[in-house]
């Protein structure tokens, strides 16, 4: 974002003429403000003793000095999900904030998604639906639980990525091109699960445990009520039972 | 010999009784030891707005009498998950220190704190004259623990689960109110997820001839709420279950005179799902409505300004963003008494807005409405020029949330921040206590809240400044304030370690995806060994990197206890000597 350092240099009065574009609605403020005689931050004279100097500068410095620090608005919250686009009409999936707008979670598990006249349009939308999705995740060994919200990600790779900053020591194994497991190639899911540490599996509507990525990602999300990070050998004995519920959906 | 001027202390007991604030009590306390120990014997309410702020032992030792105890636990950004689960805030300790030393405890009102069923156990084995247990935004427990609650509180008055989360066993706990129970004023069980044993329910209301207040929970179809409010119609709060069902016209004549027999009902809420006919049906209540709350209700602007054009009394109105801008015009010419008005987003994660609803309709109600004290208002544009007209209109504003849902927007006539905008608010809203910024915003907006914000207790900072001056700004001139919560702005170890004092004057800073290195916290921990200095980092030991690597969220606060022992693995305090501490993994229940 483009700043003018200008215009962070510490003065009392207005900020001069806007930027261009204003409409003739500006209302010129009551704000007058006056020299209070208090002294402003340049004054300020640090007297601290201590021996980590290496973060602390005399702070006569004027605020120009601290540009670096000016644009370095942290991107670590954004939970990136650039969004398969499937519907190129749509305007893409912007990336999500973790906690922004800062909405209770209570709020959103409450909305569902409504029928409202007033909504339609929204619902037509798809991407903006209002209710949030959280489910607790567990993790065999993990002293503690984390909790996620499934329609802050696009896909099983994002969800993958999440799972995997909040528990270090997992990853997920390789889901093929959809992301998805092959169930019907009984070698291949036998592999996938001999091969990995963890293996995630979810809790669906029904109350059954399954292995995740066994069906659309979309319809995951609806169905899933709790994900447990379980070992891929417990896993195994899940197999069986997901292939089955698998095939007689197909 | 005594001298003329003293009292015996039950007097003094006596006369402190009718000091009814805890500043005066602790002012009066201060006075000398004989007050002092009077104060300390006489005490009967204890608010600890930080649960880390001292330990259950040190609380029993001060006040050995407490009757009410009012608990905090975890920081505000709790509620949008910007803190990790198992981060603490466990009840448990508590209630069993005031097991064995408050025999007599009456009541416990906790908020955003760790609740269990064993705690929830404890309660009702421990205090026989227990009356009032409120659990906002808790969590941890069950129905299970309810039904303790239910099973062994003879003397219940009130139970309140505001918006906690409750995991759901069964819906019978209600059941387990013996029928000799009969002292209900309050229920609140809106955040129960399942169906709760309605015949139970019914005959719980039909027994309880003071029950004051009841908000049912969503599971509760609208062809119950005729028969129960006609067992209760002197409720004077009610909040809804569902109201999704197609509108029936026996259902509907029904509910028509129910409502018509509660008189004198002030507070509505609920209308989950609500289909927009059936709103009619509480017309007869609502010339005497004070607060209404749809804010669950997607009902469309028409609709609800109709409504609302039925209310000319109301002090307090929470909607949904659908009420739009002809709709809060509505407000502004019908509601003469509102001091409080929120407006929460339907859509907030969509990137286009989906409701007409801007700064115009704010604007309207900041003239129309001259009573209004308290503003949350989530919108997608504003300007400098209305947050100017509001600030000169409402003077009288002592608390202000402004939610912009984009990050970094500015004003949307001139793409300037907002800087003027909100230095017009602290300016001219002398009395503003609580304050929450959005928009783009510089390093100036910090400097009019340090300059004029003078009252302001409570300042909420998202996505706004560029250097470490508007933090300094902050810390250096806002004398009353108490609590600091900032993400995503770039303040750092300058303006922290240089207003390292005022921390220990406020009851907490929280900092997340800011600029603070490591280093400076444990510097500041050094300077200030009162305070608490957390660091909460979810990869990796905060020791295990060099001192100028930033740290993910930063919680301080002042406490009277040391560091704490209950925290989880991604949470270190660092502590004075130069070292971090982390607890043992060992969950407390």
């Amino acid at each position: 974002m483009e700043v003018s350092f200008k215009e962070t240099e510490l003065c009392l009065g207005l900020p001069g003429g806007g930027g261009g574009g204003g409409s003739p609605l500006v209302v010129e403020p009551e704000i007058a403000p006056k020299a209070t005689g208090k002294r402003g931050f340049v004054d300020l004279e640090l007297n601290l003793q201590s021996e980590d100097c290496s973060g602390l500068t005399d702070l006569n410095e004027t605020v120009k000095k601290s540009n670096n620090s000016a644009s370095s608005t942290k991107d670590k919250s954004v939970v990136s999900s650039a969004a398969a686009v499937k519907d190129p009409a749509k305007p893409p999936a912007k990336a999500q904030v973790v906690g922004w707008p800062p909405v209770r979670s209570y709020r959103k598990n409450m909305m569902a998604p409504q029928k409202a006249a007033a909504d339609e349009e929204t619902e037509k939308k798809g991407s903006g639906t209002f209710s949030a999705a959280f489910v607790k995740v567990s993790m065999d060994g993990a002293p503690y639980l984390r909790k996620v919200d499934l329609k802050t990600y696009g896909s099983y790779k994002e969800l993958s990525d999440a799972l995997g900053k909040m528990f270090s020591s997992f990853t997920m194994g390789n889901y093929g091109a959809q992301g998805m497991i092959d169930f019907m190639n009984e070698s291949k899911l036998m592999d996938l699960l001999n091969s990995s540490d963890y293996v995630p599996t979810y809790e669906d509507k029904d109350g059954d445990w399954m292995l995740v990525g066994d069906v659309p990602w979309e319809m995951f999300v609806e169905s899933c009520k709790r994900l447990r990070i379980m070992k891929g050998s417990e896993a195994i004995g899940l197999a069986p039972r997901a292939m089955e519920k698998c095939k007689s959906r197909t | 010999m005594a001298s003329p001027l003293s009292f015996p202390e039950e007097v003094l007991e006596h006369i402190f009784s009718y000091l009814t604030l805890p500043s005066d009590l602790n002012s009066a306390s201060l006075v000398c030891k004989s007050w002092y120990s009077a104060d300390r014997y006489s005490r009967r309410k204890a608010f600890i707005g930080n649960c880390y702020s001292l330990s259950p032992q040190g609380l029993v030792s001060r006040f050995p009498n407490l009757r009410s105890v009012e608990i905090k636990g975890k920081p505000h950004f709790a509620d949008f998950n910007l803190v990790p689960e198992g981060w603490g805030g466990y009840f448990f300790p508590w209630v069993r220190t005031m097991s064995v030393a408050y025999p007599w405890l009456e009541e416990i009102r906790l908020k955003r704190m760790v609740v269990s069923d064993e705690a929830l156990e404890l309660i009702g084995r421990s205090f026989p004259n227990f009356r009032v247990l409120v659990l906002a935004f808790c969590d941890g427990f069950s129905t299970d623990g309810l039904a303790a609650i239910a099973a062994n509180c003879r003397h219940l008055r009130e139970l309140d689960l505001r918006e906690s989360e409750v995991e759901d066993s069964s819906g019978h706990w209600i059941s387990r109110f013996p029928d000799s129970f009969t002292s209900l004023v309050s229920l609140n069980i809106s955040c129960i997820a399942s169906e709760v044993n309605f015949p139970a329910l019914e005959r719980l209301v039909s027994r309880c001839p003071n029950l004051r207040s009841l908000h049912l929970n969503r599971a509760v179809p609208i062809e119950h709420l005729p028969n129960l409010l006609r067992r209760a119609p002197q409720l004077v709060d009610f909040g809804t279950g569902t109201c999704s069902s197609e509108v029936h016209p026996d259902i509907y004549s029904n509910l028509v005179r129910a409502f018509a027999g509660c008189r004198g009902l002030r507070n509505l809420c609920g209308f989950w799902d609500v289909i927009p006919a059936y709103l009619p049906a509480v017309y007869s209540v609502c010339f005497g409505l004070t607060t209404l709350n749809l804010s669950y209700s997607t009902i469309p602007s028409p609709d609800l300004a109709n409504l609302i054009n039925q209310c000319p009394n109301l002090q307090r109105l929470w909607v949904l963003d659908y009420i739009e801008d002809s709709g809060l015009e509505a407000v502004a010419s019908t509601c003469k008494d509102l001091q409080e008005l929120r407006v929460f987003p339907s859509a907030p994660f969509i990137p286009e807005a989906n409701v007409q609803l801007t700064e115009q309709g704010l604007v309207h109600v900041s003239l129309g409405c001259k009573k209004l004290q308290s503003v949350l208002y989530f919108c997608r544009q504003f300007s400098n020029a209305a947050l100017v007209t509001i600030a000169q209109n409402r003077p009288n504003l002592t608390r202000f949330r402004l939610c912009i849902i984009e990050p970094h927007t500015p004003d949307y006539l001139t793409r300037e921040p907002l800087d003027m905008g909100f230095g017009a608010i602290v300016q001219h809203c002398r009395d503003l206590r609580r304050l929450s910024l959005s928009g783009l915003l510089t390093d100036r907006v910090f400097e009019y809240i340090g300059t004029y914000a003078k009252k302001l207790e409570m300042l909420s900072v998202a996505f706004a400044g560029h250097t470490d001056a508007g933090l300094h700004h902050i810390l250096s001139g806002c004398d009353r304030l108490r609590k600091l919560e900032i993400r995503d702005s770039p303040f750092g170890d300058r303006a922290l370690l240089t207003n390292a004092a005022k921390l220990e004057t406020m009851r907490s800073l929280w900092m997340s995806s800011c600029s603070v290195s490591f280093g400076a916290c444990k510097l500041l921990s050094r300077m200030m060994p009162r305070l608490n200095v957390e660091v909460i980092d979810e990869n990796d030991d905060p020791c295990s990197r060099p001192d100028n690597c930033m740290v993910e969220k930063l919680y301080i606060y002042r406490s009277l206890a040391g560091p704490r022992f209950d925290m989880p693995g991604f949470v270190w305090t660092v502590n004075e000597e130069n070292s971090t501490m982390r607890s043992s993994s060992a969950l407390p229940s």
